[in-house]
């Protein structure tokens, strides 16, 4: 695959409640942004299984983004700070353990930020085309 | 206060079980959880409430097949519960704490009884030991005092041991302090006042050798830990987990002994990693090939995401594994990691919490801004 046809995979578990709305809200506001991501809508940022996110990446996903409400705005009051810790303990282990840590990003994107919501997803498809295709997909011994 | 359990012909071990029937006659405890014995020779732990028994307790028997916490957990977990004592090396402490703060156990209605490590063997070294003519003691009780502890001639301690910067009882109900001692002539201990008069101990002033002893161990155990952290940081960072793991045949066994991995049901042998059939095929019409079991390697970042804060360094997953991968060795060198960006350590504090039960709002407040 050349770098121009790369097209990254991005897979997005998303709080239903601020960032899922969110990217409604672009949607319904006809802001233009990359197909490239795959959205999986939880009820919370805290109930994203780090196990998950693992799974994507060990099969081949090129990126994962987790959003959330920002801190202070959670739902459920706190499970956007414990998604936090989850995810900095995460990426120190993907770090040790010789993976691409920067492929993961947490963002917090309320409901009404449809326009962050595009921006962050053309940001991280121009960064993991930059970056190039997941070393997994070419890992069958995983 | 520190005292002395006095030694009779340069038995320390029968002198610990004379403290141990204390703990019994005296009514302290109901019951003790210790290494025992077995009349067909192997060690094993087990709960002793019968004083006379104890003649085959080996409260310092040099090898560890399991971690105690795992034993301590289910005497100790609810009410109602007999008031016990555990002897516990400092691993298997630092395990239990652990244990306690994921309620698989209880310090209620228990005393903690940590004595000095001075290494321990694995289990087949320990039975081949055994059946060649006797496990040697006489050498390690010796070097308890110089610090110069050495293995039986033909063997190595375990590999955990061989990196355990943290071989001393630091924490603990009573703390039998064999580092720095002569143990030909007593056995040093720390323990609460009421319970030292209680055993009719008296105070004895320590000889200061301990921290020196404990000093020079450790530096010993840091050179080979850092060795070792640093060959296999580079192995991991090279080859991936899917190189150091390879060899992973998925029998669990590092799961099934890990005193920390408690959960009853499996996230990995749940129905979530029941695939369907089919399911394979999509995956390996997009790689090629697909190792199976599937999610091997998955299994061990998962198992690292969920054990690493926790791991107490005590290494029986390695010694558990059939393929003989480092597993411990990769745990203690990610664990180190992972726990300072907590500024964690596992089996420290009781009331610390766990990094990922807690969070306080105005920490990382970086994280999910744009970078």
């Amino acid at each position: 695959m050349s770098d121009t046809d790369f097209e990254p995979k991005i897979v997005a578990f998303l709080c239903n409640w601020c960032t899922y709305t969110g990217a409604d809200l672009a949607g319904t506001s006809r802001i233009q942004y990359p197909p490239n991501v795959r959205i999986i809508r939880l009820m919370c940022s805290g109930s994203v299984d780090p196990t998950y996110v693992l799974k994507a990446l060990l099969d081949g996903a090129d990126g994962v983004l987790i959003g959330g409400c920002h801190p202070g705005d959670c739902h459920y009051q706190s499970g956007n700070y414990k998604a936090r810790r989850r995810v900095i303990a995460l990426k120190e282990i993907l770090k040790q353990a010789g993976m691409e840590e920067d492929r993961v990003w947490l963002r917090w994107i309320s409901a009404s930020e449809g326009q962050r919501f595009a921006e962050t997803v053309a940001k991280m498809t121009e960064f993991l085309k930059e970056k190039g295709p997941s070393p997994m997909r070419q890992k069958w011994a995983v | 206060m520190q005292a002395q359990i006095p030694v009779e012909d340069g038995n320390a071990v029968a002198a610990l079980r004379g403290f141990l029937k204390g703990l019994l006659e005296t009514g302290v405890v109901e019951a003790v959880v210790v290494p025992m014995e077995t009349p067909a020779g192997a060690v094993t732990p087990a709960l002793v409430a019968d004083p006379a028994l104890l003649d085959a307790a080996d409260p310092l028997a040099p090898v560890m097949g399991l971690n105690m916490a795992r034993v301590v957990g289910p005497v100790t977990i609810r009410e109602p519960r007999g008031k016990v004592a555990a002897v516990l090396r400092p691993c298997e402490y630092r395990a239990l704490i652990e244990l306690v703060k994921l309620q698989q156990a209880s310090l209620d209605d228990l005393v903690t009884v940590v004595v000095d490590c001075l290494g321990t063997y694995t289990v087949p070294d320990y039975e081949a030991m055994r059946a060649k003519g006797g496990v040697s003691r006489g050498g390690l009780f010796a070097a308890a005092r110089t610090g110069e502890l050495a293995p039986q001639e033909g063997y190595t301690f375990r590999d955990a041991c061989q990196m355990c910067e943290r071989p001393h009882a630091e924490r603990g109900d009573v703390q039998v302090w064999l580092f720095g001692a002569d143990l030909s002539a007593g056995v040093p201990i720390s323990l609460p006042d009421d319970l030292g008069e209680r055993l009719g101990l008296s105070p004895v002033e320590a000889d200061g050798r301990r921290a020196e002893v404990i000093e020079k161990i450790v530096a010993a155990r840091i050179k080979v830990r850092d060795e070792w952290f640093a060959e296999i940081r580079g192995r991991l960072q090279e080859e991936g987990v899917e190189g150091v793991f390879a060899a992973c045949i998925r029998c669990h066994n590092c799961m099934t002994n890990c005193p920390i991995c408690y959960c009853k049901t499996c996230l990995f042998k749940s129905p979530i990693f029941e695939h369907e059939p089919i399911q394979y095929m999509n995956w390996v019409r997009r790689k090629g090939a697909y190792r199976l079991p599937a999610d091997t390697m998955l299994f061990h970042l998962t198992r690292l995401n969920h054990m690493v804060l926790s791991c107490v360094g005590c290494g029986v997953c390695t010694d558990a594994c059939p393929a003989d991968l480092p597993v411990g060795r990769v745990f203690r060198a990610v664990g180190q990691e992972v726990q300072a960006v907590f500024e964690y350590v596992p089996g420290r504090d009781v009331e610390e919490p766990l990094p990922l039960v807690t969070f306080r709002e105005d920490e990382w407040s970086e994280v999910g801004e744009e970078e």
